[in-house]
């Protein structure tokens, strides 16, 4: 496969709720290790669009490429092998309440991956130390910070050797003072080649993360193109007027 | 009175035997009732309308026709016109069993009701499938959520057994009256079945308490100090 060959590819997706029409026609292409940041608006379909990716929500109408290959959504193994390979991360963590840090990442690499307790234990420990955290193994959700909570959930979608990973908001849910040892973890993936789509609101990653970003508006995406397209000194886009918004509420500077 | 406590200490060992049948009725109807109650919730929750309808049909005739005319409706009628040789026992044990059932799969739909999605959600993106999803991430949880409400439940069956005793099947309530009808001892005799039954529910209760304690999520504590 060619490096330029998008991994994870998307032609026309729509979806309605009712009569709300939250997508209207998405097209997207994710390159092998391209990380692609999605922003504008709330209720501009940037979350649904995201959860259609791994068809957490089933899409009305489009066609899904992973790796080259149709992904046919009707069939349920299909699905789920799929979806094996799309991490995603939610805005609200999502842990499994019930289960201590550890066991949320062990669960999965024994029932989906079917790996014995100990190679999942030992998987568990590996991605519980990358993301800093080796020593709260044993904590229960309830007894982390928010921060942490999101590290697990990071430690947990990694441990699947995801070939792409999804983020819907990551960083949104957390107290200010937490947001930068979420961002630090996301920025290593990073630099460590992961392909990465994320919704963010976060100017820092927006600005210097992104390969590509693209604005999404009433179901469409509205503009697209580089953090120095659309960002840049002098240049009047709608990306650039939705960040400049974001900065007057944060006061970072662009 | 000298006499009504030598008729209770010779008829104890007799009405406490009966507590063996009642206990055997109570935990075969609450196993029952877990079972088809989890499988009914999930089916009200996650089924699709035509098993949502059966499912609805069937709460609400249960809940909505009593006990003793479950009973005789299937002991007299059902099984036999069905050809079913069961016992009073066994019979009894089925019919309380799938009346529990009936408010057991509303106590566990609203369990997975106060349920965030996000955790589903969550189970389904790691590439777990619904069913895996359910028995593994749902049902652990709402299990542990049910536990205050499901004592309930067998406290309201414990006594309930003590139906039994118009079909026959031979539980405290029916070794109670028949001592009773021998000796005509009614008044000291009935205050030891209840006594019995009294233990019973609160040493039922009270060990479902400890589980619940022992099941307890770190983190989530509501208790005061």
């Amino acid at each position: 496969m060619s490096r330029s060959e998008p991994i994870l590819k998307v032609e026309n997706i729509t979806k309605s709720f009712g009569t709300a029409h939250i997508l209207k026609g998405v097209d997207l292409e994710l390159p092998k290790g391209g990380i692609k940041i999605l922003i504008g608006p709330s209720g501009g379909g940037k979350s649904t669009l995201l959860q259609c990716l791994n068809c957490l929500v089933t899409p009305d109408s489009g066609t899904i490429w992973f790796n080259g290959s149709v992904v046919d959504i009707q069939k349920s193994k299909e699905l789920y092998a799929f979806r094996q390979q799309v991490g995603m991360i939610f805005q609200d963590f999502n842990l499994f309440d019930h289960l201590t840090a550890l066991d949320n990442i062990i669960i999965a690499l024994c029932k989906v991956k079917k790996k014995n307790k100990q190679q999942a234990k030992e998987r568990a420990m590996v991605e519980l130390e990358q993301v800093g955290l080796s020593d709260k193994g044993h904590l229960y959700p309830a007894e982390l910070s928010g921060g942490q909570k999101q590290r697990v959930a990071i430690a947990r979608a990694l441990a699947m050797d995801p070939k792409v990973l999804l983020l819907d908001e990551p960083t949104s849910a957390l107290d200010p003072e937490l947001v930068g040892e979420v961002v630090a973890v996301i920025r290593s993936l990073a630099q460590k080649g992961m392909t990465m789509i994320m919704a963010t609101h976060q100017i820092s990653l927006i600005r210097n993360l992104a390969d590509e970003i693209l604005f999404m508006k009433d179901g469409l995406i509205a503009e697209q193109g580089t953090p120095r397209e659309l960002l840049g000194a002098g240049v009047c886009t709608l990306s650039q007027g939705f960040c400049d918004k974001l900065n007057e509420i944060t006061g970072e500077e662009i | 009175m000298f006499e009504s406590l030598t008729v209770i200490k010779d008829a104890l060992p007799y009405l406490l035997k009966g507590s063996f049948a009642t206990g055997g009725i109570v935990l075969g109807a609450m196993l029952i009732g877990l079972t088809l109650g989890v499988l009914m919730a999930c089916g009200m929750v996650y089924g699709r309308r035509w098993v949502r309808w059966v499912v609805g049909f069937y709460i609400w005739f249960f809940q909505g026709v009593p006990v003793l005319v479950l009973l005789f409706l299937f002991y007299f009628g059902l099984f036999n016109y069905l050809g079913f040789n069961f016992t009073a026992f066994t019979s009894v044990t089925i019919v309380l069993g799938m009346t529990t059932a009936a408010y057991q799969a509303n106590i566990f739909r609203g369990a997975i009701l106060s349920l965030p999605i996000g955790q589903f959600k969550a189970a389904n993106a790691l590439g777990m499938s619904n069913v895996q999803a359910i028995i593994h991430i749902v049902l652990p949880q709402v299990l542990r959520i049910s536990i205050p409400a499901w004592s309930n439940e067998f406290s309201i069956i414990l006594k309930d057994s003590a139906l039994a005793f118009v079909i026959g099947a031979p539980e405290i309530m029916a070794r109670t009256q028949f001592v009773a009808s021998r000796t005509y001892q009614h008044l000291p005799l009935y205050i030891t079945a209840g006594l019995i039954y009294f233990v019973l529910t609160w040493s039922g209760v009270k060990g479902l308490r400890a589980l619940e304690n022992k099941v307890r999520i770190p983190g989530y504590s509501h208790q005061g100090k």
